[in-house]
């Protein structure tokens, strides 16, 4: 085994912000994904596909400990988020997730203001001054791109909002603590054509600042936001194993493995 | 499409069913507005609702509604006082904290609370509460007193305030906690900044649910608190509440047609507008504050 030192030369100077080794995860007693490695870019966009099953969204919630919420998920391997593995015991998961932000499928803004909601992130991470506050709530809004659209009814209730925009406000909410990686689980899943444009839009802009990892059923997409693309599918057991990582050019027009290029071009799931 | 004779038959009976409970309700209050005007013609709408003396059994009768009102606040307010806290503290230890196994166990438990005959929490409140309050904090307490009887009533409150608010609390999407929880929230700011505020209107209504139980109680307090109708609010003291005064005076103490038998009926008019107006508020807070998460 590599000592930590040997860990962060290897990872961290290179450029990757996340990397996982052997990560597995057991619900009960059965494998839902399986050895998955991977290196995720800094200051990039990476995609993971695949169909129903594959342990996308399991996946996913392993890089900033989701699933410790669910009692019967038991973790093992280990995710390097700056040199660091995440899941050693004098690591704080809540500091954890405040460093790596998630997007969920469907809006869930908190029943409190537009401002509230933005806000709950400072507040909760003990930042109180009042101006501050209002300040970083201003540009993560402005950062989600919806500041002009909200910036005369803070105090509105965030359920006025339409969908599109209650999305674009939950990435405001995870953006207002300053994340360096953002984890979006289908953000645009139940948004129209119109909204979902806007979210890759704003994706794109985004990535200069936060590294971006998007789970996502729809291929169009991954092929016009992502730099990277991981196609996970589900073996013949059902668990979840990565089949293939790269570019995206790489993945849609010259996969390596038959099972992406089948899925890719639609045969499978 | 010809619709069977049976089911017309079936549906007729049970549209007269729901039908008699509407009746009941007009009857009732047919019957307590009717005898009201008589009351209300001997005595003035303004010595009832504001006078501070309440001599009706005596011979020189006042009719001032205002002590009777101060027993049922005493009362009712220690009740949901008590049946608030522990309530909504089981409420939130039952939906957040208790393991699917205690909470299967210990919700059941809290449910018996509420079958226990009133009669046995008035007796519970002479013979437990008040000894134990005179021997450890109070010596000074009365043997009726209003105290043992608000406590012997919040604990019957209990089990409508937890079960309730454990509904909505229960009810809050666990997508809400997970937004939390994905900005760094601990369980505890999970609970007291995310699902308590997204929970208020079920929790509000339930208080307000649990105190109209209380305002309407009659059988602890008139086993417990007293028939002593003076104004106070010192709760050591014995008191009567309006709904005591009604079963005093129902089970024999005053003749058909005297003014002291149609004030019971001004009294529970009064009592009934209190209730309604705590459920509708209850309904109306349910509705205006519910939680709109999809």
């Amino acid at each position: 085994m590599t000592s930590k030192i040997e860990e962060i030369d290897t990872y961290y100077n290179i450029g990757y912000v996340i990397t996982t080794l052997d990560l597995s995860v057991k619900y009960g007693g059965r494998y839902a994904i399986k050895d998955i490695n991977i290196n995720i870019p800094r200051n990039s966009i990476t995609a993971i596909i695949g169909p129903s099953g594959s342990g996308k969204t399991t996946f996913l919630r392993c890089l900033n400990r989701m699933n410790d919420l669910i009692s019967k998920a038991k973790v093992e391997g280990r995710v390097l988020f700056n040199g660091k593995n995440i899941y050693d015991p004098d690591v704080d998961p809540y500091q954890i997730r405040a460093r790596i932000g998630m997007v969920f499928q469907k809006p869930n803004p908190f029943p409190k203001s537009i401002f509230e909601n933005v806000a709950f992130g400072l507040r909760i991470n003990g930042v109180k001054n009042r101006e501050e506050i209002e300040r970083r709530v201003k540009h993560a809004l402005t950062q989600a791109a919806l500041w002009d659209e909200v910036k005369d009814r803070l105090n509105h209730n965030a359920y006025e909002l339409s969908g599109g925009q209650q999305q674009r406000l939950c990435i405001a909410r995870a953006l207002a603590v300053e994340p360096e990686v953002l984890l979006m689980d289908e953000p645009a899943a139940s948004l129209d054509p119109i909204a979902t444009a806007r979210i890759e839009e704003l994706m794109i802009r985004l990535k200069e600042r936060y590294t971006i990892i998007i789970v996502t059923h729809n291929m169009q997409q991954a092929a016009r936001v992502a730099d990277y693309t991981a196609v996970m599918m589900p073996d013949e057991d059902g668990v979840g194993k990565l089949v293939e990582f790269g570019t995206t050019r790489e993945i849609f027009t010259n996969p390596k493995s038959k099972k992406t290029e089948d899925y890719v071009r639609g045969r499978i799931g | 499409m010809q619709v069977p004779r049976a089911e017309k038959i079936v549906g007729s009976v049970l549209l007269a069913a729901s039908l008699l409970t509407i009746i009941a309700l007009i009857l009732i209050i047919e019957t307590l507005v009717y005898e009201s005007l008589f009351f209300f013609s001997r005595v003035s709408i303004f010595e009832f609702l504001f006078g501070v003396e309440w001599t009706v059994l005596f011979l020189d009768k006042k009719f001032g509604v205002v002590p009777l009102l101060a027993g049922t606040f005493l009362t009712s307010s220690i009740a949901i006082l008590l049946a608030s806290t522990i309530g909504l503290g089981s409420a939130v230890y039952l939906s957040e904290y208790a393991s699917p196994r205690v909470r299967s166990v210990v919700k059941p438990l809290l449910e018996i609370l509420a079958g226990i005959p009133t009669v046995v929490y008035g007796y519970f409140a002479i013979y437990t509460i008040t000894p134990l309050l005179k021997s450890s904090v109070f010596p000074d307490i009365s043997f009726y007193n209003a105290l043992s009887a608000g406590i012997a009533m919040g604990v019957m409150i209990i089990p409508t305030v937890a079960s309730l608010s454990e509904d909505s609390l229960y009810a809050v999407p666990e997508t809400l906690k997970h937004a939390a929880y994905s900005l760094g929230a601990k369980k505890i700011q999970v609970v007291f900044r995310v699902v308590i505020p997204a929970a208020l209107s079920g929790i509000v209504a339930s208080f307000i649910l649990g105190l109209a139980r209380a305002v309407g109680e009659t059988m602890i307090v008139a086993i417990a608190a007293g028939f002593r109708p003076v104004l106070t609010l010192n709760p050591l003291e014995a008191i009567q509440t309006m709904t005591a005064f009604i079963a005093q005076v129902s089970t024999g103490e005053a003749p058909h047609g005297t003014v002291e038998y149609q004030s019971i009926f001004a009294v529970g008019l009064y009592l009934f507008t209190l209730v309604m107006l705590l459920n509708l508020i209850g309904n109306y807070v349910v509705r205006r504050w519910g939680v709109r998460v999809s």
